[in-house]
């Protein structure tokens, strides 16, 4: 994280696109698992009757939060489950720390939790001396990599097998120049099965929590959260507070919806549903705010918490396609995250919103019709509104709108600037016009239309 | 101390009530019954699953003696397969020592056609972690319960109470090395579903 | 039928053959057009850059110019949205909520308004069809290859009409080319491999020439064709549907 911490998207971006057949290879992958998604919405006629009802259901919600949020917690605790409260990032680190300390442990072993990455949990643990396994076969690549997760979903997305084979040889003995997906998993396995039976405490995220019944739902694939969390004492699950859905019977929507969305499949391997623990064993819930209920009270943001984290909108969007997750800069990466994390940090994320061509894409592959291109278009006015934009940017903006706003400023401007591209609205930019880097200019024609259509009425008379 | 803040916080920034959609339209629309074992053995199958349809119980036996060579730690959590270690009688042993367990066979009473997905559970699994921790799985559930959808499946799951409970739908697999499908990830090698006909 | 025409601002200055055919075409087809002279530009560069508090003057003169009329007709997508969704003011709220139900895109307006249903037109040559996303996913002219819903598309549908023309299947029928308006300079590097990649699906499948109901999608992709030097060529939908209505 640290070397891309000072560099904003297009700069990274650009980075990225340096090695063009690799960009080819990462679009051509996510455009594959779009395709995928598509396959499986249209074998499905009700499938946009689901999008529009699994919308509404968060629109309940997110209009009655508050109280799903103590019924839940109400419910859990009577299934015997012990419910914390973390108001950020920090808190929800220490409420961990803190379970596993009073215990003595001080390793654990974790399935995939996006809410972990956002509070950078690992880091944490780290620096007080406990020692976090990530299990997820992707999740534990780029953790053997040291860099965090290019996608929600698909977490090494970016890597190629062969540099997979290199970490793995580097770091769990398997031979030197295997790439073969189906040797290296299996290279995990043996791995990860040793560390699921020795540890004794096991995190999860949560994909569902139903306040009605007060049981968390966790979908997997490769059966890693039941692995750690059914073999551990104690069973750690970060929620974030939007993960709420009232009943048991809105699952027949959302689980529904997740995986076609996500990668095609009709449903995870996996969709493990826990109610009370184990004999003997213990399950903690931490819900964290971290910034969500802020979010709650932006009228025009606010759909951005319905989001069940399936990645559509990554896998569609050709910026992303075309810049890789690690370009956003932030836990959360593609439109979705562009739209979230403005919200946690206006100024460190101002590049978010403005890394879109606005196309729309993201707000149809929605599983739950979040107005995402709508919501970066109104992230851009706010931003600006808020200060954290060039000032050269501001600048060129005024003049430009005064030029606009006046016919005989515009026609003037036309004349001259027709010819250097200067007035153009699209290449307004300081120093060398970075169009002209991979594109002609349009050829400047002998007259604008407004002049032909002049000439026109005068012949006409 | 954070619960308090976070629940105001919560309350004063939630909007005006929006209503819960009627699900009925949705349950109606799916609510097709026919050839639902085809259709289940199709996606089954496509799902990495194997499915067989079988006659009875000595039916199962035979293809699971020729998958499954004499000598290796066998669980059966179906009192009609009682060649194997009946799962109630090690109940209480420690869920690591299920570690070396090849095959574990389980009932399911509710399969879903749309995505192959059987629901167990803890009461079926009487271990968590046996259908997960064994090399191999065979879940063995009867035709007449299988339904079309998750909507379905829902409905019938209902009220009731249950500890634990997981929707299986295949082998553990992953695809985070380039998009390529591996079977066998951290949980079971494979799945067979047997359904009674 | 008292229509105006809208000419976008890069339209007027860089295109005007698809201004031209757009008002010749619609002339041909009944409307009494008229081009008001003062107009310059919607004020979607500003908006979309954040500065949407910014257009204000913009959208005032928008309505002077545009008010009084039966419909308005613009060769671009993407400004019709910017109206539609867009075009207010304090001043006088009542005649831009008037003018956002009154303007068409042109493709939308030729079916949806006129019902053309043939058009004497003939562009013996490969085309390949882009979607600029506004017209797609603003507009909805198409259907959208992300929805489960039945297909149509305005602006092929009027393509089927053209004696000789044959529309090319793409690879991806509706990603973005990556023009974006400012997007097309701040994020200088995505913005041309998406436009070259859109390009590419047009040439493999052996089109001629690219059209699309946008202009500035076209302008986009012409930049990056002319760089590599390809005969392949774009044009305007209204150049194709009034090609040899003489």
């Amino acid at each position: 994280m640290s070397s891309t911490a000072t560099k904003d998207h297009p700069q990274l971006a650009a980075i990225f696109n340096r090695d063009e057949p690799r960009v080819d290879w990462h679009d051509e992958t996510l455009w594959w698992v779009r395709a995928k998604r598509d396959i499986a919405a249209h074998k499905l006629p009700e499938w946009e009757l689901l999008r529009e009802t699994a919308s509404q259901i968060k629109n309940n919600v997110l209009s009655n939060l508050s109280s799903y949020l103590e019924q839940f917690e109400a419910n859990a605790i009577k299934n015997g489950v012990t419910v914390h409260w973390a108001a950020d990032a920090r808190e929800h680190n220490q409420i961990i720390h803190k379970l596993l300390s009073d215990k003595g442990i001080n390793r654990m072993v974790k399935s995939k939790s996006m809410l972990t990455e956002e509070c950078h949990l690992n880091e944490y643990l780290l620096q007080q001396g406990i020692d976090v396994i990530d299990s997820d076969l992707g999740e534990r690549i780029v953790q053997l990599a040291g860099e965090p997760p290019s996608h929600i979903v698909l977490p090494c997305i970016h890597k190629k097998k062969e540099e997979i084979g290199d970490i793995f040889h580097e770091h769990l003995g398997s031979a030197k120049g295997e790439s073969d997906p189906k040797i290296l998993t299996e290279t995990a396995r043996q791995h990860l099965r040793e560390v699921f039976l020795t540890r004794r405490a096991a995190l999860t995220g949560v994909n569902f929590a139903i306040a009605e019944t007060g049981e968390i739902v966790i979908c997997t694939n490769e059966g890693n959260a039941d692995m750690g969390a059914h073999l551990a004492e104690i069973h750690i699950a970060s929620m974030g507070m939007e993960k709420i859905i009232p009943q048991r019977k809105h699952l027949g929507v959302f689980l529904r919806l997740l995986t076609r969305s996500a990668t095609g499949q009709p449903i995870t391997t996996y969709s493990s549903h826990f109610a009370k623990p184990q004999d003997g064993k213990e399950i903690h819930i931490v819900i964290v705010d971290n910034g969500r209920s802020i979010q709650l009270g932006r009228e025009d943001f606010r759909n951005s918490l319905k989001c069940i984290r399936c990645g559509a909108c990554m896998n569609t969007c050709p910026v992303y396609r075309k810049s890789g997750g690690h370009s956003y800069h932030t836990a959360v990466a593609g439109p979705i995250g562009s739209i979230l994390a403005p919200n946690l940090d206006m100024e460190k994320y101002a590049d978010l919103p403005f890394a879109s061509t606005l196309c729309g894409s993201c707000s149809n592959v929605c599983p739950v019709k979040i107005d995402i291109h709508d919501q970066l278009y109104k992230w851009r006015q706010v931003i600006v509104k808020a200060g954290y934009t060039p000032k050269a940017k501001t600048l060129a903006m005024k003049g430009m709108a005064f030029t606009l706003a006046s016919p005989a400023l515009y026609r003037a401007a036309g004349k001259m600037g027709r010819w250097t591209f200067k007035y153009a609205p699209f290449a307004v930019n300081n120093g060398a016009n970075p169009w002209y880097k991979h594109r002609e200019m349009p050829k400047a024609p002998e007259q604008s239309f407004g002049e032909w259509y002049a000439k026109r009425k005068d012949q006409h008379k | 101390m954070s619960r308090e803040k976070i629940l105001a916080a919560v309350k004063a920034n939630q909007f005006s009530h929006a209503e819960l959609p009627d699900l009925e339209i949705l349950s109606s629309l799916t609510n097709t019954n026919d050839n639902l074992v085809e259709r289940y053995t199709t996606v089954g199958s496509a799902g990495g699953s194997f499915v067989y349809e079988v006659a009875d119980y000595d039916a199962i036996k035979a293809i699971l003696q020729k998958e499954f060579k004499p000598g290796v730690k066998i669980i059966s959590g179906i009192r009609e397969l009682g060649d194997y270690t009946f799962v109630d009688d090690v109940k209480h042993d420690l869920s690591h020592s299920f570690a070396d367990v090849e095959l574990c066979i389980l009932a399911s009473n509710l399969g879903v056609a749309e995505n192959g997905a059987l629901w167990l559970t803890e009461e079926q699994m009487t271990v968590r972690v046996l259908p997960f921790i064994a090399q191999h799985l065979a879940i063995v559930i009867s035709k007449n319960s299988l339904i079309p959808t998750m909507a379905q499946a829902y409905q019938k799951i209902g009220q009731s109470e249950y500890g634990y409970g997981a929707f299986i739908s295949g082998p553990s697999k992953t695809a985070d090395i380039e998009q390529s499908l591996v079977i066998g990830a951290h949980g079971p090698r494979s799945l067979s579903v047997f359904i009674l006909t | 039928m008292k229509v105006a025409l809208f000419v976008p601002c890069y339209v007027d200055q860089f295109y005007p053959n698809a201004a031209i055919a757009t008002l010749e075409l619609l002339e041909k087809l009944g409307c009494e057009v008229h081009y008001p002279k003062n107009q310059t530009c919607c004020g979607q560069p500003m908006a979309n850059s954040g500065y949407e508090h910014l257009t204000g003057a913009c959208n005032n003169l928008f309505i002077g110019n545009f008010s009084g009329y039966d419909y308005i007709v613009c060769p671009s997508g993407s400004c019709t949205l910017h109206i539609k969704e867009h075009l207010h003011s304090h001043q006088n709220e009542a005649m831009a909520a008037d003018i956002r139900k009154r303007v068409f895109e042109l493709t939308e307006f030729l079916v949806d308004i006129l019902r053309v249903e043939s058009l004497d037109a003939s562009f013996p040559y490969k085309v390949g069809l882009h979607q600029s996303c506004h017209g797609l996913r603003g507009l909805r002219i198409s259907q959208m290859t992300e929805l489960v819903a039945p297909p149509f598309s305005k602006p092929a549908q009027l393509l089927d009409m053209v004696k000789g023309l044959e529309l090319v299947p793409l690879n991806r029928a509706d990603d973005c080319c990556g023009f974006g308006g400012t997007f097309c300079v701040v994020e200088e590097a995505v913005s041309s491999k998406m436009g070259k990649d859109r390009v590419d699906d047009h040439i493999a499948h052996g089109a001629q020439y690219i059209t699309s109901a946008d202009l500035s999608c076209l302008m986009h992709m012409e930049g990056i064709l002319r760089r590599q030097g390809s005969d392949v060529k774009v044009i305007h939908v209204a150049e194709i549907l009034n090609h040899s209505i003489k």
